[in-house]
């Protein structure tokens, strides 16, 4: 599976509706604890799954699962339409180039600076330092850190890293964002701010992504709010609308008990699933 | 706190003997297929080879010197204090020399590579590779495999050298010997099996240090607690398997050349 091809044909499976992401059956345990069992959901193109759930319910460990991190104990994980448990090693690694990621703790790589950390991807690819230049500064952009650029991760705060994690997770414009609690362990204004960014690229580049978020108001923003380009802010959908491309997934110890769009999930009658959105 | 049962522990013991082989073995086959990140080997060879030159040219030195005083006081006993050289020569470059490099080198970078890869895995920097879709194998193990192997190989002569040159100060300075007797029994004394034995080591040695410091780097969990835990794991380790290696290759070497 050359660089090429896998792109061609990423291309040709998302005109062809394929979806981006598809779990069929899933179950993963460690030792003897079951963390996810039987799950089964997909993701179609343009759309934004937020994966919501108790701490310990897996959803870090199915973010997992959709790049082909861990391995499945049983049923398979297909993302663009490739099933990753026929996939070898170095396939996987070429398929990854079409998903970007966002860890909880944002993961820089703490001995390069936030230009090598953002550029990273684009110089195992060789491409040339000054389109690689070019890129990172439109990234950085982005996420309006363009003067951290020389920026050791050790000198940003927690926004910050975050910010520069999502500017190296979108640089190579992905078909596929993870999200993994990407506003974790902040402040509520800086959540927002990560928030903003979310739905900036959500509704500028219409990339599919998953998103774990503990913060159901985050959720809740993300369904009822919308980028504004020539203002350039995040503002509130008018007449109370809500966003058609998100959907919600809520799990349970390891069990999907939820899937649906944020009317289903805001007028749902399961008694667990009403006190845990309250 | 609880035992584990004897199977429990069979059973770990070899899942981990299977893992290293694994991480070994793909580590050795990343050398044969691209991409090849070459600018991390020299990297790594700066840092494990011209980094650990002064700790070998010390300890290499100083053990020679030592060597030469403790030898000699033996030898003066038998009147053969002349063949100080050629005792100092034979234990540098066929045992002393490989074994403390190896040991220093080990102390120095398994610690050192243990840290790195185990800051780095805790952190989720290794997933965060896996994920940017770079083979953290192919990028981290394989350079510092390749590096170690190559510059202890070196460090191996340096130190065998300044070892003789340091029992040659010592023999000539303070115990008052010929220095032209001292380094041409030195020379004369060595035959290839001796320089044979003495530079295959390294090459054992040197894959121990850098495969046993990014197994236990790699497999680190707990947060900076599993961080030293897996530093102090990798210098244990592969300074008891430097020793066994060095038993079993002289065993080898004696049964090829018979000396």
């Amino acid at each position: 599976m050359t660089a090429t091809t896998n792109d061609q044909e990423a291309a040709e499976r998302i005109a062809q509706g394929v979806p981006v992401v598809e779990f069929d059956h899933v179950s993963l345990g460690f030792e003897e604890h079951q963390v996810l069992k039987d799950i089964s959901f997909k993701v179609a193109h343009g759309e934004t799954r937020i994966i919501l759930g108790p701490s310990g319910g897996g959803k870090s460990v199915l973010m997992k699962l959709a790049n082909g991190l861990l391995e499945p104990d049983s049923g398979e994980v297909r993302v663009l339409g490739w099933s990753l448990h026929t996939m070898t090693q170095s396939e996987i690694f070429a398929m990854r180039a079409h998903i970007g990621m966002v860890f909880q703790e944002s993961a820089l790589f703490d001995s390069l600076n936030v230009e090598d950390n953002v550029a990273y991807r684009l110089e195992e690819e060789h491409l040339p330092p000054t389109e690689i230049r070019e890129r990172v500064l439109e990234a950085l952009r982005f996420v309006e850190l363009e003067k951290a650029i020389d920026k050791f991760p050790s000198e940003l705060s927690g926004g910050m890293r975050r910010r520069v994690s999502i500017a190296r997770a979108i640089i190579t414009k992905p078909d596929l964002i993870l999200y993994d609690s990407p506003t974790g362990g902040l402040d509520p204004i800086t959540s927002n701010t990560i928030i903003e960014l979310v739905v900036k690229q959500r509704d500028v580049s219409h990339t599919t992504s998953l998103l774990i978020t503990h913060r159901l108001q985050d959720a809740f923003t993300m369904a009822t709010h919308r980028y504004n380009q020539e203002q350039g802010r995040m503002e509130k959908i008018p007449d109370g609308g809500i966003d058609p491309n998100t959907r919600f997934l809520v799990l349970n110890e390891g069990q999907v008990v939820f899937d649906g769009t944020t009317l289903e999930l805001a007028h749902t009658s399961d008694p667990w699933l009403r006190y845990y959105i309250s | 706190m609880r035992l584990a049962s004897p199977e429990t522990y069979a059973k770990s013991l070899i899942a981990a003997l299977q893992e290293y082989a694994l991480l070994c073995a793909h580590a050795f086959g990343d050398l044969f297929s691209k991409p090849r990140y070459i600018d991390d080997i020299f990297t790594q060879m700066d840092s494990i080879g011209v980094g650990s030159l002064p700790i070998v040219v010390l300890t290499g030195f100083f053990t020679g010197c030592v060597l030469a005083l403790q030898s000699a006081t033996s030898l003066k006993e038998f009147g053969a204090v002349n063949m100080t050289g050629r005792l100092v020569a034979l234990s540098m470059v066929k045992e002393l020399g490989p074994v403390l490099t190896g040991l220093m080198v080990s102390g120095r970078n398994a610690s050192g590579m243990a840290s790195e890869l185990g800051s780095m895995k805790v952190s989720e920097q290794i997933d965060a590779m896996r994920a940017l879709g770079t083979d953290p194998i192919r990028k981290l193990v394989t350079p510092r495999l390749v590096a170690t192997v190559v510059m202890l190989f070196f460090l191996t002569i340096i130190s065998d050298a300044c070892g003789t040159a340091g029992g040659g100060a010592v023999a000539v300075g303070l115990l008052h010997l010929n220095g032209h007797t001292f380094f041409t029994t030195a020379y004369l004394t060595l035959k290839m099996g001796d320089v044979v034995e003495g530079l295959v080591k390294p090459l054992f040695s040197g894959f121990i240090i850098a495969s046993i410091g990014c197994y236990y780097g790699l497999k680190t969990t707990g947060g900076t607690r599993g961080v030293g835990k897996s530093t102090t794991q990798a210098v244990v380790a592969s300074s008891v398997l430097i020793i066994l290696m060095d038993f079993l290759v002289t065993q080898l070497m004696i049964g090829i050349f018979g000396r």
